[in-house]
Order: C-alpha cells, then sequence, then structure tokens
C-alpha cells in the first residue's frame, strides 16, 4: 500500500518536473525575444516618454520641463501642423487608392485567360522593388519637359503639370508613384479571391445577378476579412512616409522641398532630432504619433465589426 | 416544344458564351494596356541609362537611345565607388539573413510547440509590438546606441537581428502549427530534446518558410536606407542606398549615370525575383493567415 502511495506520488512529482522542464524550454527559446523585446523596444519606449518631458539634446541637458514639448507642438511649431498636414493628405489619399486598386487588379486577374501568370508576374515586380533608386527613376519619369509621364498626358492632350516642382503637385506625384507599387496587396486579394467558393457565383447567377451584383454581394463580404488586414498594414506603414520626402526633393539641401510640401510627419521629427538634437521634443513628436495610429488602429478595429464579415459568423 | 426549347436554350448558351469570349477579349486588352504602363518605368529607365547627356537634354525626349552607351555602367560603377558599397551591402545583408533565420525559427518554435506559463501573454504582447510605429523606437534606440558606442560602426545595423523580429515569428509559428505533433513526442521518446528538434527536426521542414524569411530580409537589408543615414558616418562604410544619394549630389543632373547607377542597385533585388516568385507568392499566403 504504501510502495503504491509512494509510487503514485513519485509520478505525480515527476509529471510536475517534466511540465517544469518543459516550461524552462520553452523560456529558453523565446529568451532572445523577451531580451530584445526589453533592450530595443520596451525600454527604448519608456525612456522616450520619460525625455519627451526633458528638453534632452542627447550631449548633457536633461531637465525636466513638463509638457512643455507638448504645448510647444501644438502652439508653436507651425512646421508640425504642416508636417501632419503632409502625412493626412498622404494617408487619406494613399489607402484607400492603393487598397481600391490592387483590389481590382485581383478581380481582373482572377479570370482565367491565357497568360495570366505572365500579368500577374508584371503588375507584382514594382512592388518589390525600393528604396532610392526607385525615387530617382520616379523623378526622372516626372521631370515636366522631358519625363515619360508628362509625355504619355500630352498624347491625350493633357498639359501636364510641373510635379516635384510645384509644391501643390509633389503629394500627388508620391501617391501616384505608389499607386505603381500596388500590386503588393493583389497577390493576398487574389489569394481570397479564389478562396471564394464557386456555388456561392453559381447560386447568384441561377438567382439571375449581374456580375456587378455578384461582385458586391458575394466577393466583397467573403474577402472582407482581408480587405480589413490590408487597410490596418496600410495606414499604420503609410504613417511611416519619410523617405520620399527625404530623397525626392530638387535640392538635397533642404529635405521636404519645395516649400515643405513634402515635409512629412516623421520628416520633421527627424530633423528636430538629427538635425538640430532636439531629442526631447523629437520623442513627444513620436508619442503623438503612436497615440494617433493607435488611436486610428483601434477606431478600424471596432468599426470593422460593422462590415468585416468572418466565415461561420463569430467575429474573432 | 420541346425543339424549339432545345435550339432556344442552345442558342442562349452559344449567346452566353459569345459574351464571355468578349469580355474575356476586353480583359485582355485592359490587362496588356496595364501591363505596358507598368513595364515602361522600367524601359525608361534602361533607355536612359544608356544615352548620351547630349541625347538626354534634348527635346522631344528619344523613345529609345540612338547609339548605346554602354561605358555608363562602367562610370557609375567605378567614380561612384559602387563595387565598394555593393560589398557592404552585401555583407549586411548575408549577416541580416543569418541572424534572422537563426533567431526567428528558434523563437516561434518557443511559441508554437513548448507549453509554458504565460505564453498566450508573451504572444500577445509580440503582436502588439507589430503596431509600434518604428520611428517611436527609432529616437530613443539611436541614444542607446550612441551611448554603447556603437555609431560608426555596423553593430546596430546588426546585432539588433539576432533577437527576433514579430512579423517573421508569427509567419514562422503559422507555418510550425502546421506541422504535427506526433513528430515532436516520436523524437522526444527517442530521446531528443527541443533543442535537437527544432535543428533536426523543425527547421528543415519549415524550408519554405525560411526561404521566405531569407529572401523578405534580404530585400530589406539591401534597401535599407534610415539605418545606414543614421548609423554610419564614413564613406567607405555606406551602403548602395547612401551611396546612391551621394552620387547624385556629386554628379548632380547626370541622368545617365544615376541611372545607370539605380538600375545596378536594382539589378540583385529584380533577379532575386525572377528566380524565387514562387517563394514571394508563398510568403503572402503565408502571411495572410491561418486558413492560408
Amino acid at each position: 500500500m504504501i510502495d503504491l502511495s509512494n509510487t503514485y506520488r513519485t509520478g505525480k512529482r515527476s509529471r510536475l518536473s517534466l511540465e517544469r522542464k518543459e516550461a524552462v524550454w520553452g523560456y529558453a527559446f523565446v529568451l532572445p525575444w523577451i531580451i530584445g523585446f526589453l533592450v530595443f523596444t520596451f525600454g527604448p519606449l519608456l525612456f522616450s516618454l520619460y525625455a519627451s518631458f526633458t528638453n534632452y539634446d542627447i550631449t548633457s541637458q536633461m531637465d525636466w520641463v513638463g509638457v512643455r514639448n507638448y504645448r510647444n507642438m501644438f502652439t508653436h511649431d507651425t512646421l508640425f501642423w504642416k508636417s501632419l498636414h503632409n502625412t493626412l493628405y498622404y494617408v487619406v489619399f494613399n489607402v484607400p487608392l492603393t487598397t481600391f486598386a490592387a483590389l481590382l487588379l485581383a478581380v481582373t486577374m482572377n479570370q482565367k485567360i491565357p497568360g495570366m501568370r505572365i500579368f500577374r508576374t508584371v503588375f507584382y515586380l514594382p512592388s518589390v522593388l525600393a528604396g532610392v533608386a526607385v525615387f530617382y527613376l520616379w523623378m526622372m519619369l516626372l521631370n515636366p519637359s522631358t519625363g515619360l509621364v508628362n509625355m504619355a498626358l500630352g498624347w491625350v492632350g493633357i498639359d501636364g503639370p510641373a510635379w516635384m516642382t510645384d509644391p501643390s503637385w509633389t503629394k500627388p506625384a508620391v501617391i501616384l508613384m505608389k499607386l505603381w507599387g500596388a500590386g503588393g496587396g493583389m497577390l493576398l486579394y487574389l489569394a481570397a479571391l479564389q478562396g471564394v467558393p464557386d456555388h456561392l457565383y453559381e447560386a447568384a447567377e441561377l438567382d439571375g445577378a449581374s456580375p456587378i451584383r455578384r461582385f458586391w454581394h458575394v466577393t466583397v463580404p467573403m474577402i472582407t476579412p482581408v480587405i480589413f488586414f490590408e487597410l490596418v498594414t496600410n495606414l499604420i506603414g503609410a504613417f511611416q512616409i519619410f523617405q520620399e520626402g527625404y530623397v525626392m526633393v530638387q535640392d538635397q539641401a533642404t529635405p521636404g522641398s519645395p516649400m515643405n510640401s513634402l515635409l512629412f510627419y516623421n520628416l520633421h521629427m527627424f530633423l528636430k532630432a538629427f538635425q538640430s538634437f532636439q531629442m526631447g521634443y523629437a520623442t513627444a513628436m513620436a508619442w503623438f504619433l503612436f497615440v494617433v495610429v493607435i488611436v486610428l488602429t483601434l477606431i478600424n478595429m471596432a468599426l470593422s465589426k460593422l462590415w468585416v464579415h468572418y466565415e461561420g459568423g463569430d467575429n474573432r | 416544344m420541346s425543339t424549339t426549347a432545345a435550339s432556344s436554350s442552345g442558342s442562349y448558351f452559344q449567346s452566353r458564351r459569345a459574351r464571355k469570349r468578349i469580355a474575356n477579349i476586353v480583359i485582355a486588352i485592359i490587362m496588356i494596356a496595364l501591363g505596358i504602363v507598368c513595364l515602361a518605368p522600367f524601359w525608361w529607365m534602361l533607355s536612359t541609362s544608356l544615352k548620351s547627356m547630349k541625347e538626354i537634354m534634348s527635346f522631344p525626349p528619344t523613345k529609345y537611345p540612338h547609339a548605346l552607351h554602354w561605358e555608363n555602367y562602367k562610370h557609375a560603377w567605378v567614380s561612384g565607388h559602387f563595387s565598394r558599397y555593393a560589398l557592404n551591402t552585401l555583407f549586411l545583408s548575408c549577416v541580416g539573413v543569418v541572424a534572422h533565420i537563426l533567431s526567428n525559427t528558434f523563437i516561434a518554435y518557443g511559441f508554437a510547440k513548448i507549453k509554458f506559463p504565460g505564453k498566450n501573454f508573451l504572444f500577445s504582447l509580440m503582436l502588439a509590438t507589430m503596431m509600434i510605429p518604428g520611428f517611436c523606437t527609432l529616437i530613443p534606440q539611436y541614444i542607446l546606441f550612441s551611448k554603447l558606442h556603437w555609431v560608426g560602426t555596423y553593430l546596430p545595423l546588426t546585432i539588433p537581428g539576432f533577437f527576433g523580429s514579430a512579423f517573421q515569428i508569427f509567419m514562422l509559428r503559422q507555418f510550425y502549427l502546421g506541422i504535427p505533433n506526433d513528430l515532436i513526442e516520436a523524437a522526444k521518446i527517442d530521446g531528443a530534446n527541443h533543442f535537437y528538434i527544432w535543428s533536426r527536426i523543425m527547421v528543415p521542414l519549415a524550408k519554405p518558410a525560411v526561404i521566405v524569411i531569407a529572401i523578405t530580409t534580404f530585400q530589406g537589408a539591401w534597401n535599407d536606407f534610415l539605418g545606414p543615414l543614421l548609423y554610419v558616418n564614413k564613406e567607405s562604410m555606406f551602403n548602395i542606398q547612401i551611396g546612391l544619394t551621394a552620387f547624385r549630389s556629386a554628379e548632380l543632373t547626370q541622368w545617365n549615370y544615376l541611372m545607370a547607377a539605380s538600375l545596378i542597385s536594382l539589378a540583385p533585388v529584380i533577379l532575386l525575383f525572377f528566380f524565387f516568385q514562387r517563394y514571394f507568392i508563398e510568403g503572402m499566403n503565408i502571411a495572410s493567415g491561418t486558413k492560408g
């Protein structure tokens, strides 16, 4: 009897220690991420939250100034509002346009036409390319007199604008360039479209639904989760715009030119931090952006309950 | 009666097929037109890179170069110290690929296949970090690296890669979840520990996902602009992207040289795309979620 209970107990203990051993392995595996998170994300975030209430300039000063940075941001810094406006302008046009263009491309790609694979490659290729080379390519294409874009507009009788030299056309120029790379989202939509069961289309067709009605009442509801995913990631991505304003300028010495029309929020923050070394102020700007992005993402998620349709009906 | 019904339904199907065929032709024409629009910039880039400066300045612009100036490429490569930049970029990209594969396959295994308390919390925390705009941690990270005296070295551009990246961990975890647990149980019965299972069973089985990570990491490192802009302060350490901006200010309006240099900088990514197209597409599918 005693022996039996002993074996039972040791059995339990060994199971417990097995679980503990398993847990040790688990922590060992995720430890690199935990360290990385603390050192490169959480620590820096905490520090920057503190720094945003100081006049930190990286060398000596770090005096507590309360909400002065935040107050100056909203009341004194006209470039802050300019850069926020530029970024919102970009977000408002870029996000719906690229989402819509990618969806439209995917729907067309989903037809059974010979040579579709070649088309997919052609439309996807521009989205793979990034970096300074693409910006230079587009600066050349958008050249008012010798560029391909205005030349093509001329063929249909349109007198093209001055694009990168005209402050009111620089942002549309950047948005146009981004549209060229919209094929990136296409593949996600394509995968989603191919997951829509055929019998739904057949049923709708038997009911006499036109192709357009079939698209709105069958296709779109079925792929709303992917549309939602794309909207959220595109939104967060669009707020990050920086390089275009730094590189695609006529005069490299003045980022954001002409007339600060390409001074995006992140560029303004970057210049505050690394040109005038107002680190405290720049971290305050970073935190404001963080809050804006989080709030917009949460709104997006709340709204998604109204239109995103998950199969099986459970809104996870 | 029955014959008329049959013939009318026959003509109905015939007209439907005809309509379908017309629709397909219209779609094909639109596709071809859009395809030309997509490819035209590449043509313009290639043609400009082969023109003489005199021809670029001429108005109206020529659609193709009158004489092929291949020496533009040589000039871009030699005068811009491009070989140096290319080597630096290759080094950074390769270290990045190795670091990301090692760390992310490792961490994702912990999140996918081992039970431990607090796992769900840590995993949610990791997903939440994907929402943090990169610029919010940029400045404090710079301060950290400058306090560590890492500015001016490649350390800020390489070391963080060894600590995992949320998106790739998430992607690999999705992939691991599809690998049956029986395999792990069987290996355990044979006396294998988790380290052995990770290195000998999981990573080899996750090869498609590992290739996707290798490609996207390489691409990201090759195109990295902000990192080197912040942390590199010597010309001999420039990567391709920074080298290109320096090249522009040095050769201000020499668009033929600039386009030759730009094409050189894009070439590896274009080649990668054509060789590994399947994996680019697979990566999108894995990223899109569990249901695939």
